[in-house]
């Protein structure tokens, strides 16, 4: 096949050597372990502290933390996010980040309020 | 993955030009395939995004009332008891292990490994599709419900339900919770009161029996509990189930030899992306579903 000069191919780039991918196989299956020892962490903390009032706050902040966490080794090393170009890693995560924290802040916030006055409100009208 | 970048592709490009911006070459230095990808990839996460955080909006507004997630998924096959969660554990247990034999796949596609392709890949589609199966069964038992059903009051929206002993497990006789949410309070937050004796018992006679959980009533509680948990794990479901059928195809274009042909296996690495996102969505959905 002739290499057409108005198309630029980098699907070759990623061909590696039977070392490097040993390397790389052996990251895979250490990602898969601390994935897995993450769930059980959090099925185990959940199943213990649930029901306790006390601990609700730490346990959903620890969950949220440690499902950032499994997601940040997904997107990284599953997706290679992690191997691609910085500026093309920019591009993928800033306009996530910005617009939905903005959405997670603003509903949130905005529901707490509502969920606060749900009572009075539904009262006031009868429903 | 750098340092391994083949001659003959490097040549055709990089001494183009050397402003990356300049043209003839891409900035990012990646194929057109894979950027369009992560762009959708983007979009689907917005949209997830989006379902996840009008879910988030009602369960903060519906704090007091919103079923215990611990106290809905209690099933696990072949066992009568009462286990919280550990099959939502093993769905995502399958669901990551998955995601490993795909980037294995893909490994094996930048070594030009044929065998090793195909071999992974079949072990892709087969947790694949164990996980769309356990998620029709989960299914199967939220809508089927429990064997004492709940009681749909006179309004039509209102739920009660049994109280059961969330440790033991064992149904209350005749003793019954029912949310308060009338009381006009401010304030503080009311959750459930009990209700038992004669006072239950006039309310049972004006309510209606039911089992389960549909669009429209929930027998777990409030009945957006189930919209949501209907919508967010069926949108994810079908994500898995497209998955499971694109994996299938590309698959048997590498049984065929197309990529051999091609001189890479970038399909494989494309379809990678999209079920390693599959995988992403479902960790947030575990969390937010069925942890917290």
């Amino acid at each position: 096949m002739d290499a057409r000069d108005d198309i630029y191919e980098y699907s070759l780039d990623t061909h590696h050597s039977e070392e490097a991918g040993q390397k790389m196989r052996k990251k895979f299956y250490f990602v898969l372990a601390l994935l897995s020892v993450v769930t059980i962490i959090e099925v185990a903390m959940g199943m213990i502290w649930s029901r306790d009032e006390s601990m609700k706050e730490i346990l959903k902040y620890s969950f949220i933390i440690l499902t950032l966490f499994k997601a940040g080794y997904i997107t990284m090393v599953f997706m290679h996010l992690g191997d691609e170009k910085k500026s093309f890693q920019t591009v993928v995560l800033a306009p996530y980040f910005i617009l939905i924290g903005y959405l997670i802040f603003i509903c949130l916030s905005e529901a707490l309020y509502v969920g606060e006055f749900r009572p009075a409100v539904e009262n006031y009208f009868g429903l | 993955m750098s340092g391994h970048v083949s001659q003959t592709a490097a040549s055709t490009h990089s001494d183009h030009t050397a402003d990356p911006w300049g043209g003839g070459t891409s900035p990012y230095k990646i194929s057109y395939g894979k950027m369009m990808m992560w762009f959708f990839l983007v979009s689907d996460a917005f949209t997830f995004s989006g379902l996840l955080t009008a879910y988030g909006f009602m369960r903060h507004k519906y704090e007091d009332i919103w079923p215990t997630a611990g106290d809905v998924f209690t099933h696990f096959p072949m066992y009568d008891g009462h286990i919280e969660l550990a099959y939502v554990a093993f769905m995502t247990f399958v669901l990551i292990a998955s995601s490993v034999t795909m980037v294995l796949a893909v490994e094996a596609g930048h070594r030009m490994k044929k065998k090793s392709v195909q071999f992974w890949m079949v072990l892709t589609i087969v947790g694949g599709a164990i996980f769309v199966g356990s998620q029709a069964w989960e299914w199967y038992h939220f809508i089927h419900g429990t064997e004492h059903g709940a009681y749909l009051l006179e309004d039509g929206v209102t739920v009660m339900r049994h109280k059961i002993d969330p440790h033991t497990h064992v149904l209350e006789k005749d003793v019954f919770l029912v949310p308060v949410n009338r009381e006009g309070s401010l304030t503080e937050f009311s959750g459930f009161r009990e209700v038992s004796g004669n006072e239950a018992a006039v309310m049972k006679s004006k309510a209606t029996h039911i089992k389960g959980a549909t669009l429209k009533h929930n027998e777990y509680g409030i009945p957006l509990f189930a919209d949501f948990f209907f919508f967010i794990t069926g949108f994810h479901g079908f994500h898995v189930f497209s998955g499971v059928c694109i994996n299938f195809i590309i698959f048997l274009m590498v049984v065929e030899g197309k990529f051999e042909r091609t001189g890479h296996y970038e399909m494989v690495e494309k379809v990678g992306l999209y079920w390693h996102f599959v995988d992403l969505v479902w960790v947030f959905v575990f969390t937010f579903f069925y942890l917290l």
